[in-house]
C-alpha cells in the first residue's frame, strides 16, 4: 500500500520510465492487421496533437496578451463569414484525409474470407470453449488455477507473485503461425467479447448469432487478453490466451489433443 | 399600469404536485413487488392507482375552475396548446421504439437468423434449416405453431371505427366553433362511444388470438410486436376514450365557448393522434 | 451584433404578490421558478456527492491489483449505480435547474410557462431515485448490468430488476414534462421583442436540449419496457430463437444515449458562451452560427448512434456509415470551439473563478473530443472499446466538460441568486485544486485504455498497477475539492461574501443583470422593453 502511494506520487512527478512494466500505448500487435490498426491510431493521434497545437496555441496566446492586467483594451468584432467557412473546410479536409486510410482497413478486416483454419469460440459465464472446425477437437478455457487462488477478497497472496496475474489460463487456444485463422464467435448466456490486443481482434460473441473475424498471427508466442464486454459478477476473470506455434509444432499439438475427451458446445449454444 | 388582462397567471403554490409523485411512487413500488412475486405489491398497486386518480380529478377540477372563472389570458392557452402538442409528439416517439422493433426484426434479426447479410454461420451452426418468413415466432418455435392475425374482420372494422370517429370528433369540434351545441354533444358522444367500441372490439381480438389462434404474447417476435404495439395502442384508446368522455360532460355542463375551449381541443388533437398511429399499425402489423 | 437591454424605469416588481410562504409549503407545493431552480440544483448536487462516493468506491477498490474491499457482484452494482446517478441525478436535474432559475430571467417572463408541471417535474425525481437506491438494499443487491442495461445480462438482475426499470421510466417522465416546460417557456413567453435570434446562447442551446430530450427520453422508455416484457411477460425482443436478437436494445439503447451525451453537453456550451463574453470583455463571436452549430450537432447525434457498437458484429456498409458521421460531428464542434477562442482574441481578459471553469473546459473538453475522433475510426475503436480508453474518453467530455461547465454556472449566477458574491480565492483554489486532480484521475485511463484493460472489471493484471493507483489518488482528491465547493456555496448562501450589485460583474450583457441581486421572488411581472444595442460600446 504505501509502495503504491508513493509509486503513484513518483508517476506524479513525471519519473515516467521509472518502471519497466509501463505501457503508454497501443501495442503493435503481431499481424499485418495491426500494425495498420496501429498507423491508423498514431495518424489520427498526431493529426489531434496538431490540431491541439494550433486551437490552444491561439488560446494560451489570447489568455496571455489580451488580458485586462496587460492593459489589453477589447476591441467590438463579432463576426467574420470568412474565418467561419476556413474554420469549417479544414476540419473537413482533414476527416476526409482520416477516413479514407481508415476505410480500408476496415474492408480488410471484415473480409473472412478463405480461412486455413476455422475456430468456433462460446463465450461462457465465466470461460470460453474453443472448437476446432473439421477436426476433431474441443475444449474450455478457463482462468488458470493460480490467479484463482489469489484473486479471492482476503487470500493472502499477493498477486504480484503470481505469474501473469488474471491473464492465464489451464488451456489456451493453439493456432499455426502465418496461417489465416477465422474465428466464429457466439455465446452460451450473455454478451461476452473475445479481445486479444496483440492480433487486434475484438468482437462481441452475442447469444444466437455467429459473428466473425480473422487473424493471421506472424510471429510465434503467447499472446493475451480480456473479455471485454461486461458479462456478470466474473467477466474480470475469463481471459483469453492464444498461443501460435510453428505450423509442424502445431500439428503435432493436433494430433495430441484428437485423442482427449471432447466436450462438444453446439447443443447449448441456443 | 397593466390589467389583469395581459398578466401570465402564475399559480400560487399547488398540492396535487406532490400528491401525484406519492401516487407513482406507491404505484411503481407496488408494481415491483407484485412482478416479484409478492401478493402485498397488488394492493400497494391499486392505492398508489387510487391516489392518482384522485390527484388527477383535483387537478384538472383546479385547472377548469381557474378556467372557467376567466383566469387564463391568451398566452396562457398558447402556453397550454403548445404543452399539449409538445406532449403528444414525446408519445410518438414512444411508439417510435416499438415500430422500430417491428421494422428491425422483419427487416434484420429475422433475416439474419435465415443466413443474410454477413451471418451465413448464423443460420448454419445455430439455427440450421431456419428460414426466414414474417411472420414467425422464430427459430425456436417460440410458443408454439400460432395463426397470424390478418387485416380483414375485427382490424378492417376497427379501423373504419377510428376513421369515422375521426371524422365525428372533427364535426364536433366545427360545431363547438360555430356554436351548434346540440351537433356538438352528438357528435361528440358518437366519438367517445366509437372509441369505447372500438376497445371491446380489441379486447374480442385478444381473446380470440389466445383462444383461437395460439398467438400470445409469447409468440416470439411477431406475438411480441404484435401485443406490444397494439396494447400500447389500445391503452391510449382508452384513455382518449375517457378524455372524450370528460369532454362530453363539461360540454353537457355548459363548458367552452367558440372561442375558448382548449381541453376540447386538445383532446382532439390526441383523438387524431391515436388514429394515425392506428393507421400504422394497420399497415405495417395486420397489412404488410 | 445586437443584444439586449432592459430599460430600468420599465423594470417594475409587482407587490400584489406575495413572496414566498413559509415553511416546508413553499418547497413542497412550490410553483416559483426560483424556488424550483434551487430544488434541483440542491438535489443534483446530493446526487453528485452520492453519485461521487460510489465512484471513490470503484476507485479504491482498483487502488492495487488483488480484491481487498469489495467483491466483483457489488463492484458491479457500483459501477452501474455510479452512472445511473451521475447522469440522470446529477447532471441533467443540474441543467434543468439551471434553466429553471435562468431562462425567465433570460427572457424577460414571469415564469415557467406551465409552473405546476414544473413542480411535478421535480417531486418526481426523488421518488425515482429513492426507488433506485433501494434497490442496493435487496435480495440481489442493485442492479449490476452496467447504465447501458443490455439484455441478456440484465434479466439477471435479481428482485432490483422492475424497480429498475420503473425509476427509469420516472426519470424519463421528469424528463419530458422538463423539456416541455422549457420549449414552452422558451417559444411563448419571450419578452416581445426577444427575437429568436437576439436569444441568448445558454436559452438557445436549453431550446435545442430540451427538443433532444422530448425526442429520446420516450425512446429510452420504450426500450426498458421492451426489457419488461421480456423479463415478465414472455416477449422475446431480444431473445434470438423467437426471432428477436440482443442487439437490438442496443441499438434502441443508443439512439437515446448518443443524444445523451449531447443533452449533457449542450447546456454547458451555451454556460460558457454566456461567460467567455463577460470576461473577455467582447461581444460572443459568430453568435448565429453557433446557433448553426448547436442544432447542427443536435441533428447529426440521431444518426451516429451505432457508433457505440462497431463490434457487434454489423454490417460493413453500417459501419462505414456510422464512422463518417460520427466524424461530421467534430466540424461544428470545431466551430464552437473557434468561435470561443475568436471571442477571447483580443478581449481585455480577467480571471475570475467562472471563467476559469470556462477555460478549464475549453482545454479539456476539446481533449474529450480529440478522444472521441479517435473511438470513432472503426479500426481503432475496435481495439479501444470497451477498454479504459473510453472511460477516459467519456470523463473528460463529463467531468471536466459537463460538471465544469455546471460549477462555472454556479460560480457565474451565484452572486445574482443570494445577493453576494462568494470568496473569490476560494474559487480559483477550488478551481484549480479540480483541474490538477480530474487530470491526474482520467488522464492515466488512456494508458490503462491503451496497454489492454477492459472497462467495468473489479481487478486487473499487475502490469496496470501504477496509473491505477495514480487514478484513485486523483480521484480521492478530486472529491476532497468539491467539499470546498460546497463550503464556498454554503458561505455565499449564509450571504458571508460582499454585496453584489445589480450586475454583478463588469458590463455583462443580457437581461438578468438588469434585475437586482439577489433576484426578486418575482420579476418581469409586466413584460421588459428590449432595446438593441451596440454590446460593449
Ligand atoms: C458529454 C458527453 C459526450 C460528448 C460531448 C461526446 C462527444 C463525442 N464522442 Fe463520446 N461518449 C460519451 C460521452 C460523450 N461523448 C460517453 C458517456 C460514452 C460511453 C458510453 C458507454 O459506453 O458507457 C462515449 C463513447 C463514445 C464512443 C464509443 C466508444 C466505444 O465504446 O467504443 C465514440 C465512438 O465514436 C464516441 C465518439 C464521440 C465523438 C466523435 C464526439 C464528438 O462530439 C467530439 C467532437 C469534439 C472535438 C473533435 C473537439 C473539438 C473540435 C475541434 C477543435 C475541431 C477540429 C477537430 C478535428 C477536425 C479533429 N464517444
Ligand atoms: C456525468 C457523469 C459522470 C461523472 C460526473 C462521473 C464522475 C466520476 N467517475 Fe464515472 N462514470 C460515468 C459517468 C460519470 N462519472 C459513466 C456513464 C460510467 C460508465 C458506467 C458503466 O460502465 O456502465 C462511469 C464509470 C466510471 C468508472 C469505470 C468503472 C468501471 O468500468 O468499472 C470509473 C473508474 O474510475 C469512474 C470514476 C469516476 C470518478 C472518480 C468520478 C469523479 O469525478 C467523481 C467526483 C465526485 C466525488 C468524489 C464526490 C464528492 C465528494 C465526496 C463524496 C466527499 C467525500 C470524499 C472523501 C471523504 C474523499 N467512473
Ligand atoms: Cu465475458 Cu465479460
Ligand atoms: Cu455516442
Amino acid at each position: 500500500m504505501i509502495r503504491k502511494i508513493y509509486m503513484g506520487v513518483f508517476a506524479l512527478l513525471g519519473a515516467a520510465n521509472a518502471n519497466a512494466d509501463w505501457t503508454l500505448n497501443m501495442p503493435k500487435g503481431v499481424t499485418e492487421l495491426s500494425a495498420e490498426t496501429y498507423e491508423i491510431h498514431m495518424v489520427v493521434f498526431w493529426w489531434c496533437v496538431g490540431i491541439a497545437v494550433v486551437v490552444f496555441g491561439a488560446m494560451i496566446y489570447s489568455i496571455f496578451a489580451h488580458r485586462k492586467s496587460k492593459g489589453a483594451v477589447a476591441s467590438n468584432f463579432s463576426h467574420s463569414i470568412t474565418a467561419e467557412i476556413i474554420w469549417t473546410v479544414i476540419p473537413v479536409v482533414i476527416l476526409l484525409i482520416m477516413a479514407v486510410p481508415s476505410a480500408e482497413l476496415l474492408i480488410k478486416l471484415e473480409d473472412t474470407r478463405d480461412p486455413d483454419l476455422t475456430v468456433v469460440v462460446t463465450g461462457y459465464q465465466w470461460k470460453w470453449h474453443y472448437r476446432y472446425q473439421g477436426e476433431d477437437v474441443a475444449f474450455y478455457s478457463s482462468l488458470a488455477r493460480a490467479s484463482v487462488a489469489a484473486r479471492r477478497r482476503g487470500s493472502g497472496i499477493d498477486p504480484e507473485t503470481v505469474e501473469n496475474y488474471l491473464l492465464e489460463v489451464d488451456k489456451p487456444l493453439v493456432v499455426p503461425k502465418g496461417a489465416k485463422v477465422r474465428i466464429l464467435l457466439t455465446s452460451n448466456d450473455v454478451v461476452h467479447s473475445w479481445w486479444v490486443p496483440e492480433l487486434a481482434i475484438k468482437k462481441d460473441a452475442v447469444p444466437g448469432f455467429i459473428n466473425e473475424t480473422w487473424f493471421s498471427a506472424d510471429v510465434v508466442g503467447v499472446y493475451r487478453g480480456q473479455c471485454a464486454e461486461l458479462s456478470g459478477m466474473d467477466h474480470g476473470y475469463m481471459p483469453i490466451v492464444v498461443e501460435v506455434l510453428e505450423e509442424d509444432v502445431y500439428n503435432e499439438w493436433l494430433d495430441r489433443q484428437k485423442g482427449s475427451p471432447n466436450v462438444a458446445a453446439d447443443g447449448d449454444v441456443r | 399600469m397593466s390589467n389583469d388582462d395581459d398578466r401570465y397567471y402564475v399559480p400560487h403554490g399547488s398540492h396535487w404536485p406532490i400528491v401525484g409523485s406519492a401516487g407513482l411512487f406507491f404505484l411503481m413500488i407496488g408494481v415491483s413487488v407484485w412482478l416479484n412475486g409478492g401478493d402485498t405489491g397488488f394492493w400497494v398497486m391499486l392505492s398508489g392507482a387510487a391516489i392518482i386518480i384522485f390527484m388527477l380529478i383535483g387537478w384538472f377540477g383546479e385547472v377548469i375552475a381557474e378556467s372557467e372563472g376567466g383566469r387564463y389570458n391568451n398566452q396562457v392557452d398558447m402556453s397550454f396548446r403548445m404543452g399539449m402538442f409538445w406532449f403528444i409528439f414525446s408519445e410518438v416517439m414512444f411508439f417510435c421504439a416499438f415500430f422500430g422493433a417491428l421494422f428491425y426484426a422483419r427487416n434484420m434479426s429475422v433475416p439474419w437468423l435465415g443466413g443474410d447479410s454477413n451471418n451465413f454461420f448464423t443460420n448454419f451452426i445455430v439455427w440450421d434449416g431456419f428460414e426466414s418468413t414474417w411472420p414467425t415466432n422464430g427459430p425456436g418455435n417460440i410458443g408454439g405453431d400460432f395463426e397470424a392475425m390478418g387485416p380483414f374482420g375485427l382490424p378492417l372494422i376497427n379501423t373504419a371505427i377510428l376513421l369515422t370517429s375521426s371524422a365525428t370528433v372533427s364535426v364536433a369540434h366545427h360545431a363547438l366553433l360555430h356554436g351548434q351545441r346540440a351537433l356538438l354533444k352528438v357528435s361528440l358522444a358518437a366519438t367517445f362511444i366509437l372509441g369505447f367500441i372500438f376497445v371491446i372490439l380489441q379486447a374480442e381480438e385478444y381473446i380470440e388470438a389466445y383462444q383461437h389462434m395460439n398467438l400470445t404474447m409469447s409468440s416470439g417476435i411477431y406475438g411480441s410486436t404484435f401485443y406490444m404495439l397494439t396494447g400500447f395502442h389500445g391503452m391510449h384508446v382508452t384513455i382518449g376514450a375517457i378524455m372524450l368522455t370528460v369532454m362530453w360532460l363539461r360540454v353537457m355542463k355548459g363548458h367552452f365557448t367558440p372561442t375558448k375551449h382548449f381541453a376540447f381541443e386538445a383532446t382532439a388533437w390526441y383523438w387524431h393522434f391515436v388514429d394515425v398511429v392506428w393507421v400504422g399499425l394497420y399497415v405495417f402489423v395486420y397489412w404488410m | 451584433m445586437s443584444t439586449i437591454v432592459a430599460d430600468d424605469h420599465d423594470l417594475h416588481v409587482d407587490h400584489s404578490h406575495d413572496g414566498p410562504v413559509k415553511g416546508w409549503r413553499r418547497w413542497v407545493y412550490a410553483t416559483n421558478h426560483k424556488d424550483i431552480g434551487t430544488m434541483y440544483l440542491i438535489f443534483s448536487l446530493a446526487m453528485f456527492f452520492s453519485g461521487g462516493l460510489m465512484a471513490l468506491i470503484i476507485r479504491t477498490e482498483l487502488f492495487t491489483p488483488g480484491l481487498q474491499f469489495i467483491d466483483p457482484a457489488f463492484f458491479n452494482q457500483m459501477t452501474t449505480m455510479h452512472a445511473l446517478i451521475m447522469v440522470f441525478g446529477a447532471v441533467m436535474p443540474a441543467f434543468v435547474g439551471l434553466a429553471n432559475w435562468m431562462i425567465p430571467l433570460m427572457i424577460g417572463a414571469p415564469d415557467m410557462a406551465l409552473p405546476r408541471m414544473n413542480n411535478w417535474s421535480f417531486w418526481i425525481l426523488p421518488v425515482a431515485f429513492s426507488i433506485l437506491g433501494s434497490t442496493l438494499l435487496m435480495p440481489g443487491g442493485a442492479p449490476a448490468s452496467g447504465w447501458t442495461m443490455y439484455p441478456p445480462l440484465v434479466l439477471q438482475t435479481g428482485d432490483a430488476f422492475p424497480f429498475l426499470i420503473f425509476s427509469i421510466h420516472l426519470m424519463g417522465l421528469s424528463s419530458i414534462m422538463g423539456a416541455i416546460n422549457v420549449i414552452v417557456t422558451i417559444i411563448n413567453m419571450r419578452a416581445p421583442d426577444m427575437t429568436l435570434l437576439k436569444m441568448p446562447m445558454f436559452v438557445w442551446t436549453w431550446l435545442i436540449t430540451a427538443y433532444l430530450l422530448l425526442a429520446v427520453m420516450p425512446v429510452l422508455a420504450g426500450a426498458v419496457t421492451m426489457l419488461l416484457t421480456d423479463q415478465f411477460f414472455g416477449t422475446s425482443f431480444f431473445l434470438a430463437a423467437g426471432g428477436g436478437d440482443p442487439v437490438m436494445f442496443q441499438h434502441i439503447f443508443w439512439f437515446f444515449g448518443h443524444p445523451e451525451v449531447y443533452i449533457m453537453i449542450l447546456p454547458a456550451f451555451g454556460v460558457v458562451s454566456e461567460i467567455i463574453p463577460t470576461f473577455a470583455r467582447k461581444p460572443l463571436f459568430g453568435h448565429d452560427s453557433m446557433v448553426y452549430a448547436a442544432s447542427s450537432i443536435a441533428f447529426l447525434s440521431f444518426i451516429v448512434w451505432a457508433h457505440h457498437m462497431f463490434t457487434v458484429g454489423m454490417p460493413l456498409t453500417g459501419q462505414m456509415f456510422f464512422m463518417f458521421a460520427t466524424m461530421l460531428i467534430a466540424v461544428p464542434t470545431g466551430v464552437k470551439v473557434f468561435n470561443w477562442t475568436a471571442t477571447m482574441w483580443k478581449g481585455s481578459m480577467t480571471f475570475e473563478t467562472p471563467m476559469l471553469f470556462s477555460l478549464g473546459f475549453l482545454f479539456l473538453f476539446t481533449i474529450g473530443g480529440f478522444s472521441g475522433l479517435m473511438l470513432a475510426i472503426v479500426p481503432a475503436d475496435i481495439q479501444y472499446h470497451d477498454s479504459y480508453f473510453v472511460v477516459a474518453h467519456f470523463h473528460y467530455v463529463l467531468v471536466p466538460g459537463s460538471i465544469f461547465g455546471l460549477m462555472a454556472a454556479v460560480y457565474y449566477w451565484l452572486p445574482k441568486w443570494t445577493g453576494h458574491y462568494y470568496n473569490e480565492r476560494q474559487g480559483q483554489i477550488h478551481f484549480w485544486l479540480s483541474t490538477i486532480f480530474v487530470n491526474m484521475t482520467f488522464f492515466p485511463m488512456h494508458f490503462l485504455g491503451l496497454a489492454g484493460m477492459p472497462r467495468r472489471i473489479p481487478d486487473y493484471s499487475t502490469q496496470f498497477s501504477d496509473f491505477n493507483s495514480v487514478a484513485s489518488i486523483g480521484a480521492i482528491g478530486f472529491g476532497l475539492s468539491q467539499l470546498l465547493f460546497v463550503y464556498i456555496v454554503y458561505q455565499c448562501a449564509q450571504k458571508k461574501g460582499p454585496k453584489a450589485t445589480t450586475a454583478v460583474w463588469d458590463n455583462p450583457q443580457g437581461l438578468e443583470w438588469t434585475v437586482p441581486s439577489p433576484a426578486p421572488y418575482h420579476t418581469f411581472d409586466t413584460p421588459p422593453r428590449i432595446t438593441s444595442s451596440t454590446a460593449f460600446s
